[in-house]
């Protein structure tokens, strides 16, 4: 176990920064702290860092309790959202500045620099000054100098928050190889899910301080533990139910909906995946008009509007879509395969359900 | 503070006004006449009525004015009386501007207002504090004389009076730039596992040299030129405890003008060489700054949310 957060509150005053957090990272993982802002992503990595003192609860680092350890002390190697490069040193002294410190010799210290130059990409850089260099320059100096002095934990806030959407990109799987090569147990925080998703080993997922989830992409997205990260995570298509005599019912759209009274109102909430389409009129319950159509990369979303005027949301591969020979304006029958029924924010959601066939939810009704 | 913060502030002002309503020619050179014909009047040619009487009566009598044993006295004790304030000044002032600029504690307001005070205590007053508590009728006047120690009326009265006019110009020009210093360079360092000590010499000081030499060269034109409070503890004693400006005055009252005035072109050089390193400080501060500025624009601009796909609920568009 590389890092280990047991029972970790922050106050800062009257703010709770982070409520009773416990997690932890293995050895070798990458793993992304995820939340909206003002989550207490940072302070989590701050304090693992020993540069805010927890109010409450302990922090190990490879087994050992490091609260009262100073930051100097931790080696952890930190990337600040701004990267906070040494204005006044060029690029081979920002680097150097951890080894110096630690009183490695001159020739050691050049060869680790000239090390890290070529594995960031920074060769023929060394002389410039930070104000000199592209963002996506600085970023990867900021990597440099914290790597720089062999930390047994990397952590990154919002590495990619300061480069423009194109380089992103790039940066992320750049990212995923260094770690690869690496092999350096490194956090990162952001606060946009896609990356999350396509970056990361495990997701830990906060929200106002709490820690609402942590897992798998796969896990979070599949497995959402309370309607917060169901929404959070993915795209979701929630609907109002007002229920009748056990049948939940928006618009046309029918799901069961036992032990609820009458008069009673239910959310549920489904993927754009679990939208159904046929191109035979017959084939599914519903009918709908494709609205509009967005291109995503490899995958499709569509806007389906039903009879009723209700819009929903669906995604589909390129391939299906071209083999449904869909178009905007053309009419579909759907179903929804899977729903969930949505309590409130932070509770903890309810099994996946599969919704029945139209017809059998009105088994029993005539009686 | 002045340079860092005004002078980015009259950028802007010029700039708003260009684009704003022009004014009309005759106005705009009325303006800079009246600017310029008053500068001249009142700055410029005093200045250079300083020089040319100092040389009214020649290179020779210049030279003897100045090399005088009185004289030279004056210029060695003003010198001494810089070397010991400017570099006290120094510390006090890194420690004031680094405990306001970096920590919150309790009477941070109080030391931000004391250390302005010497710039709102006349002079005078100033000089006469320490004469009431240091004079032989002081409060602790007795026990230096017991002591045989002496202060007023001697170097280190003037000393300390200098230290206490001085004591602004370090602190007030560090603690603007120590402000804008991104305290998260400091922590970077910390992580990278560098001491307080260690923070401080490679990462604070480099960052706000420019405006620590810029208190610096203000604060020894006045250590060397301050004249109200070091008069009053001085004691005037010829060849002892006169400072260039004391000096200058006695002659001066002496009716020795051109004696005066050569050691008052002294000041005056002195003077002249400040405001050309000040205005080479402030430029290359300025430059520093925006540079910062610059990269953390790039951050600034890309921190705006990225686009998540926005999740709908689904809505009805009728009943
Ligand atoms: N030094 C601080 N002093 C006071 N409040 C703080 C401080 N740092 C963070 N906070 C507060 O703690 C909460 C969490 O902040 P932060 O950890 O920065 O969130 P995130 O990184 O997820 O955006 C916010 O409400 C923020 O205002
Ligand atoms: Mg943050």
């Amino acid at each position: 176990m590389s890092i280990e957060l047991k029972s970790v509150s922050k106050q800062f005053g009257e703010v709770a920064a982070v409520n009773n957090v416990t997690f932890s990272v293995n050895e070798g993982e990458l793993l992304a702290l995820l939340g909206p802002s003002g989550g207490g992503k940072t302070t989590v990595l701050r304090m693992i860092a020993g540069l805010e003192v927890p109010t409450e609860g302990d922090i190990y680092i490879r087994g050992q309790r490091v609260n009262d350890i100073k930051v100097q002390k931790r080696n952890i190697g930190f990337v600040f959202q701004n990267y906070a490069l040494f204005q006044n040193m060029n690029v081979f002294k920002n680097i150097a500045f951890g080894l110096k410190i630690k009183k490695w010799k001159s020739a050691d210290i050049k060869a680790r620099v000239r090390e890290l130059l070529e594995l960031l990409g920074l060769e023929g850089l060394d002389k410039r000054y930070p104000h000199q260099l592209s963002g996506g320059q600085r970023q990867r100096v900021a990597i440099a100098r914290a790597l720089a002095p062999k930390p047994s934990v990397l952590l990154l806030d919002e590495p990619f928050g300061a480069v423009d959407a194109k380089i992103r990109q790039e940066l992320r799987e750049w990212l995923v190889r260094l770690h690869h090569d690496l092999n350096v147990t490194t956090l990162f925080v952001t606060h946009d899910q896609e990356e999350a998703m396509e970056v990361s080993n495990r997701i830990v997922i906060f929200s106002r301080g709490n820690l609402e989830q942590i897992g798998t992409p796969r896990d979070v997205y599949e497995q959402p533990a309370n309607e917060f990260v169901a929404r959070f995570i993915g795209v979701m298509n929630v609907l109002e139910l007002e229920v009748f005599k056990n049948v939940g019912r928006a618009g046309e759209l029918q799901f069961p909906a036992p032990g609820y009274a009458d008069g009673e109102r239910i959310r549920i909430g489904f993927r754009p995946f679990s939208v159904q389409i046929s191109s035979d009129l017959n084939q599914f319950p519903y009918q709908a008009v494709v609205r509009q159509t967005y291109f995503l990369g490899v995958m499709l979303r569509l806007e389906l509007e039903l009879e009723s005027g209700l819009l929903l949301r669906s995604r589909m591969s390129k391939e299906e879509y071209a083999n449904l020979a869909l178009y905007d304006g053309k009419k579909v029958s759907l179903q929804i395969r899977n729903y969930r029924i949505l309590s409130r924010e932070h509770e903890p959601l309810g099994p996946e359900l599969t919704a029945p066939e139209k017809s059998s939810l009105f088994v029993g009704e005539g009686i | 503070m002045a340079g860092y913060v005004k002078r980015s502030r009259q950028t802007n002002g010029h700039t708003a006004s260009k684009g704003g309503t022009e004014e009309s020619p005759f106005f705009k050179w009325l303006l800079i006449t009246v600017a310029l014909l008053f500068s001249i009047l009142f700055l410029l040619l005093p200045l250079v009525n300083v020089f040319a009487q100092a040389l009214s009566k020649g290179w020779q009598a210049y030279w003897t004015a100045l090399s005088e044993p009185d004289a030279w006295a004056a210029i060695k004790l003003t010198l001494l009386v810089a070397a010991i304030t400017v570099p006290l000044n120094v510390v006090f002032g890194l420690a004031a501007a680094w405990a306001i600029a970096k920590f919150d504690f309790r009477g941070k307001s109080l030391l931000n207002t004391l250390i302005d005070l010497p710039f709102s205590v006349s002079p005078v007053v100033a000089g006469l504090m320490y004469v009431l508590l240091f004079g032989l009728q002081g409060y602790f006047g007795r026990w230096l004389a017991d002591h045989e120690i002496k202060i007023i009326f001697a170097v280190p009265g003037i000393v300390i009076a200098t230290i206490f006019i001085t004591f602004p110009f370090v602190a007030r020009e560090l603690i603007p730039v120590m402000q804008a210093t991104r305290s998260e360079q400091e922590q970077a360092a910390l992580t990278l596992g560098a001491t307080g000590w260690q923070t401080f010499w490679r990462v604070t000081l480099p960052s706000v040299k420019w405006g620590l030499l810029y208190g610096i060269i203000l604060c020894n034109a006045r250590a060397m030129g301050e004249f109200g409070a070091v008069s009053v503890v001085s004691g005037h004693i010829t060849g002892q405890t006169d400072t260039m400006p004391l000096r200058i005055e006695k002659l001066y009252q002496e009716y020795n003008a051109a004696a005066a005035f050569a050691i008052a072109s002294l000041l005056a050089l002195l003077a002249l060489l400040t405001l050309g390193i000040k205005t080479f400080l402030e430029w290359k501060q300025e430059r520093d700054y925006e540079r910062a500025q610059r990269a953390a624009e790039s951050y600034e601009d890309s921190t705006a949310p990225t686009s998540r796909e926005p999740e709908i609920t689904a809505v009805r568009s009728q009943p």
